[in-house]
């Protein structure tokens, strides 16, 4: 279980990492490696090429513009666990991010590479979901913006082209009276959760979310639900009515799959309704 | 040197003398080991189940570089595993894949190169002409008279079957009640922190092949390596340096060994093979994975009139070395009724060969899964009789009144109070108060329930008991030798192998108890055949019984001489002086241990005659043969949440009686390390195959473990009551923890889904098979 040879750089800015991605026949942008690494021990990726960009700086950067934050690709789950952001949005990405893996594995991996691997299990991809984030990909010709219902295709790709990297994140804030949700079924502490209920309640921005992940694909949002939640609070949430939306949203699921995804639904708008 | 270390013998709370290098990284495990000319090796491994070898594609540029079962040619034997029991067919398990393949992962070849991952290319180069077979995976299919062969010689896929009937239908005639419940335990991997490891070279200047591996049973390694290499095993050394765990995955003879001696013979240059978590979850031996369909007898209050059993064990392709592929089957069957007594008791069990990696010995082995069914089966028990589980097998004990007591199938069962354990048990949880708040209900939805099982341990069974099982290799009387320095130090030299079992500290308190030397200055050799007297190794929870009582035994000769010294130095009679408090005491003065020692070494002159030298080794067997008889109680406390399955253990008490506890620090050890492994059992291990035999799960990302936030804090209550027939009444204590768990956590689950109309009698409780019990039972209820 020893990886392949490959070669390796470690380009100094975006520029440069796009450039080496459009330069090498089969190159794999590595950032906390947490996945990558694993798969290249069990040589399920073998690429000729690794591109380190874990350290470039405008990638490790979190910012404040306006009413939007801005994640680097790069930063850490860690460092956004350990943020100290007591806002709504803040407490919600800090609470996101204290659920993956092990803190050993946070201290390594990185947002942008939970959501450029697009493991249908992982956090992240739901949680941008939720906030309806804007994802910001480099390519030779500059940046582009994708907003994240179009950027995830299905299990494990992305909207991510070959020369092109996932720079950062932009989440616009929410309303400091608004209220969200988030919970996960998972066997046991550190795996990849078996379902995820999403929820944010934002009346000063008209606007409530409510999303289902851990699915086949993609995660989905449940617009029907979230309009009656938001009218009629925790009384829209019986498991029934839970139940029957997650079923027409996401087809496929068997019995158990179905009950325990409307589970986490139904608990994360009790979460989000504060009861 | 040679002052009183007060509180430190037997029954000390002493930290371990194995931790310093343990925690600061310092520990040689093979994969630590750098020798000049070191080459790494890989094995190329079986990708189907069941398949003939057309070709193996060597390129011609590798040559020297990669080898198959044909550059043995005569030199290497498959690994062969006899067992006496009537009936009992021979599985060769081929070092390197021969015709056939039977398994995932069977070594087919194997690649040298001065580093693993350039082994690991070699072995992409080499190409694999497979035809395959139909594939054998489930044990209760393949009894079937039409299934496909995994070893076609044999006319069917029975290793062994065995039948057992004492006074069953006499017994049985009389029962008001009759409940018959059907288990499935599922397949696990071992999974210790160190993966298997071997590192091999030719000793030029002893003229020795060296294994160095890591193992439990370094002594029989040499044997099966001599045997399938077909060498003096003088010419054979075996070196088991730290050893990280075993759990009994590292009590057999592996092909890879045998591969590695062989290219260490032919190449003369070492190589090392370190198996990785992939090996080991995909093409390492396995354990459990047993079908029991139990029928209990009983009257109307819920006591056993007469047990019925059927025991399937999935045994997998190939035989373990030595314990053989009856070792599941006819531990169950004398073990089946455990803690209870059994008037008529009737048994059939069936060792069934598939295409799968072959089981071992696990932690407990057939014993965590019949203490499962045996449990559960009588929580139904008392349901059916409309009674207290608790109570029901509370009466079903054996009485402390009939110890030593033998049971319906002949084990003698030496000490303790059983009754008590469980009673203790229901005590320390807090069955009332449970039972209150289950008629409360949870404020959460969520259903709590309490489980309890009581074991019993067979511990450092002894030769009869061993060959009674039809294994070839027995234990014989323990040995330990023992060696005063000049300074008063003492070198304990022993054959078992402490991988874990922090036998270097434990071992050290029994010397001392006798000799008065501190554990400081006390060291332990153990795990290598150039240096230690032979032993069947550490296994069978017998290392404190027996390596405990040779070394009880060979201090106390070794006091005697000591004493002789003391009197001749004092001027005393040899029946004046008595060794205690690190010196020999004499009617007006003493002279410590140490200027006695350094007579020894240095002045003969002022030796008696005759005395002997300050080494000496003496051979150890417990009063009876038939083992020291340990158990204990496992209750449990959890909530179940039946929305979504989860389930959370709230409260967790081990009553346990190991007879005189060395140091409580370590059986605590033992007890909370093994009881870690049950609750994986119970709750998140499992092996699963797909109909083509492929494991499904190759990744400790899908094989799941129970980490530190899955284990909760144990409650560990210690009964002592010594064995009367062992060295200061010792009972082994290794394997009580991953017996109670799996069935004490089941029947709590299921204690709380009651209200449902819901049973789970299956392994692990996942949230899945949860729900699943729900729905069908509501389902059930519609009907």
């Amino acid at each position: 279980m020893k990886p392949a040879a490959f070669h390796y750089v470690r380009p100094a800015d975006t520029g440069a990492a796009v450039a080496a991605l459009a330069a090498a026949g089969e190159a794999r942008l590595l950032a906390g490696g947490q996945t990558l690494g694993p798969m290249l021990n069990l040589r399920l990726a073998r690429p000729s090429l690794l591109v380190d960009i874990a350290r470039i700086e405008a990638l490790r950067r979190i910012e404040r513009r306006a009413s939007t934050l801005v994640i680097g690709a790069c930063v850490t789950h860690a460092a956004l666990e350990d943020r100290a952001d007591s806002s709504p949005t803040g407490r919600l990405l800090a609470h996101v991010a204290s659920g993956i893996a092990y803190r050993a594995i946070r201290n390594f991996g990185t947002i942008g590479g939970s959501l450029a691997h697009a493991d249908p299990a992982a956090d992240w991809i739901t949680a941008m979901m939720l906030l309806d984030a804007r994802l910001r990909i480099a390519g030779a010709s500059g940046e582009r913006s994708v907003p994240m219902v179009e950027f995830m295709k299905g299990a494990f790709t992305t909207d991510i082209g070959p020369a092109e990297l996932l720079a950062g994140i932009e989440v616009e804030e929410l309303s400091p009276q608004s209220s969200w949700g988030y919970y996960r079924v998972c066997r046991k502490v550190g795996e990849f959760p078996d379902a995820v209920g999403a929820v944010i309640l934002d009346p000063e921005r008209s606007m409530a979310r409510v999303v289902v992940g851990a699915l086949d694909g993609a995660p989905v949002q449940l617009p029907a639900l979230a309009e009656s939640v938001a009218a009629q609070g925790a009384g829209a949430a019986g498991l029934e009515a839970v139940s029957a939306a997650v079923a027409q949203a996401a087809p496929g699921l068997d019995p158990v799959e179905l009950q325990t995804h409307a589970v986490a639904v139904r608990r994360a708008i009790l979460q989000a309704v504060g009861k | 040197m040679t002052s009183q270390a007060p509180g430190k013998g037997i029954g000390a709370r002493l930290l371990r003398k194995e931790d310093a290098r343990h925690l600061h990284g310092r520990a040689g495990f093979v994969g630590d080991i750098s020798m000049p000319g070191l080459m790494e090796v890989a094995f190329l491994r079986s990708p189907l189940a069941h398949a003939r070898i057309r070709r193996i594609g060597i390129p011609p540029e590798l040559a020297g570089q990669v080898f198959t079962a044909a550059d043995f040619g005569t030199a290497v034997k498959p690994i062969r595993t006899p067992n006496s029991t009537p009936g009992y067919k021979l599985s060769d398990f081929p070092a390197l894949a021969t015709g056939k393949v039977r398994m995932v992962g069977e070594p087919v070849a194997m690649c040298i190169s001065p580093t693993r991952a350039e082994a690991e290319d070699l072995c992409q180069q080499v190409t694999l002409e497979l035809e395959e077979l139909p594939v054998v995976v489930d044990a209760l299919r393949a009894r079937q008279p039409d299934s496909a062969l995994v070893h076609e010689e044999f006319g069917d896929n029975l290793f062994v079957t065995t039948v057992t009937d004492v006074r069953f239908e006499e017994c049985a005639a009389g029962a008001e009640v009759v409940v018959r419940r059907e288990f499935d335990l599922a397949r696990v991997a071992m999974v210790p922190m160190e993966g298997k490891g071997a590192l091999a070279w030719w000793d030029e200047g002893a003229d020795q092949l060296v294994v160095c591996t890591s193992t439990q049973i370094p002594h029989p390694v040499r044997g099966g390596l001599a045997t399938c290499l077909g060498m003096d095993e003088s010419r054979i050394r075996v070196i088991a340096p730290d050893v990280g765990g075993g759990f009994g995955f590292k009590s057999m003879l592996q092909p890879e060994e045998v591969c590695l001696a062989w290219l260490a013979l032919t190449r003369r240059h070492p190589v090392r093979w370190t198996e990785d978590v992939r090996e080991h979850l995909l093409a390492a031996a396995k354990a459990r994975e047993h079908h029991t369909v139990v029928t209990v007898h009983a009257d109307r209050r819920g006591r056993i009139l007469a047990l019925d059993v059927e025991f399937t064990a999935d045994i997998g392709a190939y035989s373990a070395w030595p314990v053989s592929a009856a070792l599941e089957i006819v531990q169950a069957r004398s073990n089946f009724p455990g803690a209870y007594v059994i008037p008529g008791y009737r048994c059939r069990t069936y060792a069934v060969a598939t295409n799968k990696p072959p089981v071992k010995p696990y932690r407990g082995v057939a014993r965590p899964g019949i203490c499962l069914a045996m449990e559960l089966t009588l929580d139904a028990v008392a349901h059916a009789v409309g009674r207290e589980p608790a109570e029901v097998k509370l009466e079903n004990l054996v009485p402390a009144a009939a110890m030593p007591y033998k049971s319906v199938t002949g084990m003698l069962y030496d000490s303790g109070d059983y009754p008590r354990c469980l009673g203790t048990a229901i005590e320390k949880i807090g069955l009332s108060q449970w039972r209150a708040r289950q008629r409360a209900g949870e404020p959460d939805g969520r259903l709590v329930g309490v489980g309890f099982l009581t074991y019993i341990e067979t511990t450092a069974l002894g030769a009869a008991r061993w060959a009674a099982m039809g294994i070839a290799v027995v234990p014989g009387p323990e040995r330990a030798t023992l060696r005063l320095g000049a300074d008063a130090s003492l070198e304990i030299r022993v054959g078992v192998k402490s991988h874990g079992q922090s036998l270097e500290t434990t071992l050290a308190q029994i010397a001392h108890e006798i000799l008065g030397i501190d554990p400081a200055d006390i060291s332990v050799v153990h795990g290598d055949t150039g240096i230690t007297p032979y032993s069947i190794g550490t296994i069978n929870s017998r290392s404190i019984t027996m390596a405990g009582g040779a070394v009880s035994r060979t201090s106390q000769a070794l006091a005697e001489r000591i004493q002789r010294i003391g009197a001749h130095l004092l001027g005393c009679a040899p029946g004046e002086a008595r060794l205690a408090g690190g010196a020999v005491q004499g009617p007006g003065a003493a002279v410590p241990i140490r200027e006695i020692a350094q007579a020894w070494h240095a002045r003969p002159q002022d030796l008696p005659p005759d005395i002997g030298g300050p080494e000496l080794t003496e051979g150890y067997t417990s009063q009876v043969d038939s083992g020291a008889v340990g158990y204990g109680t496992h209750a449990v406390a959890v909530a179940v949440d039946p929305e979504t399955g989860a389930v959370e253990i709230l409260d967790y008490v081990v009553v346990e009686d190991c007879g005189t506890v060395v140091n409580p620090m370590v059986v605590d050890g033992q007890i909370v390390g093994g009881t870690a492994q049950g609750i994986g059992m119970a709750l998140y291990e499992e092996m699963p195959y797909d109909i083509f035999g492929q494991p499904l799960a190759s990744t400790l990302g899908d094989y799941l473990l129970p980490g530190a936030a899955e284990v909760p804090r144990i409650r560990i209550y210690h009964m002592e009551i010594p064995s009367p027939y062992t060295a200061h009444g010792i009972k082994g204590c290794g394997e009580g923890g991953a017996l109670g768990a799996p069935g004490a956590i089941v029947g709590a689950i299921n204690d709380a889904l009651r209200p449902l109309g819901a049973e789970l009698n299956a392994t692990p409780a996942t949230p899945r098979r949860i729900l699943d019990a729900i729905r069908h039972s509501r389902e059930g209820a519609k009907r």
